[in-house]
């Protein structure tokens, strides 16, 4: 099994979730400048967090129109896992990956904090580890976070199990409150059509070791890990 | 010859502009009633073509595959010549 990061002008993240991946998960991760592209096959890519292009245009949009992108749909259509963190998330959603887009926060500044999240959907690939309803707690780190859909798609893709987690209370409530960047819904991971791409604000590799206060992140790539042993 | 095309894109009406309010709240602040106010951005691209209408159909396409996400932009398009 082998998992791939990749690596754009401005990721930052790129080599935590290696680390993560690698030396507390176990399994081998490369890392793949986008100018290069994939050599073989992955069983899953991971887009990581940071400013791509510096975020000119919107949050995403350059990183989505290099060739690279291309071969990341085509593994995402052959059923192959895509994770994508944070910026990787705004990446995704800019590609079609995910319905909807990752915008400007409702109030625009970066926000950088610890949140709740609620575990919606516990089937996934990503999500196996966790039970439905639980309550992780996972930092966050963007300015342009706000999720986005057109009319009426945040509560199909809530009905449908297609939310994996929405910003919560610590008691599990989703409040306007508890609502950090004004998403709808709370919405916040969202996983594609068939469940083989994630999409999320949080960062799950800055949560998956207790010396830096929590592990909560730790299970979403234990579950990665186990569904691709059951391919 | 260069035909010059002026792209407006907005975000859509009924969209949350955190911006535009936030820009608001400061002109307040400087003591101006406004009673409305919207970003956009501006793009002037210059095509080669001999077309306006050739111009204005490629400025299209730049905002439908790269320059405005449909989910939440609108898009405006003159031949500024």
């Amino acid at each position: 099994m082998r998992f791939a990061v990749l690596q754009f002008g401005g990721s930052n993240c790129d080599q935590d979730a290696q680390h993560v991946i690698e030396d507390v998960c176990g399994v081998d991760c490369d890392l793949v400048w986008y100018k290069e592209g994939f050599n073989r096959s992955y069983d899953a890519i991971v887009i990581p967090g940071g400013f791509s292009y510096g975020d000119y245009l919107r949050a995403g949009a350059i990183a989505t129109r290099t060739p690279v992108m291309q071969d990341v749909r085509r593994h995402a259509a052959a059923g192959g896992l895509v994770l994508g963190i944070c910026n990787g998330a705004q990446i995704g959603a800019e590609s079609g990956l995910i319905p909807g887009v990752f915008t400007i926060n409702k109030y625009p500044k970066f926000i950088c904090e610890w949140v709740h999240l609620k575990v919606e959907n516990a089937s996934s690939p990503f999500t196996s580890g966790y039970t439905e309803g639980d309550i992780i707690r996972i930092p966050i780190a963007h300015k342009e976070g706000r999720y986005v859909a057109g009319e009426g798609v945040p509560q199909r893709l809530l009905d449908e199990g297609r939310v994996a987690f929405r910003f919560c209370d610590a008691a599990g409530n989703c409040t306007p409150e508890s609502n950090p960047n004004g998403s709808a819904l709370n919405i916040t991971g969202v996983l594609g059509e068939d469940q083989n791409v994630l999409l999320m604000m949080p960062h799950p590799e800055r949560a998956a070791e207790s010396v830096l206060g929590s592990e909560d992140g730790k299970k979403l790539f234990d579950s990665m890990i186990d569904y691709c042993e059951g391919r | 010859m260069t035909i010059t095309v002026k792209i407006t894109i907005s975000l859509k009406d009924g969209m949350l502009d955190p911006e535009a309010r936030a820009i608001q709240h400061a002109l307040s602040d400087l003591g101006y009633t406004t009673a409305s106010l919207s970003t956009a951005r501006v793009f002037n691209v210059g095509i080669d073509t001999d077309s306006s209408e050739e111009a204005k159909r490629l400025a299209a396409e730049m905002c439908d595959r790269l320059l405005a996400n449909p989910v939440i932009h609108s898009y405006e398009i003159e031949a500024v010549e």
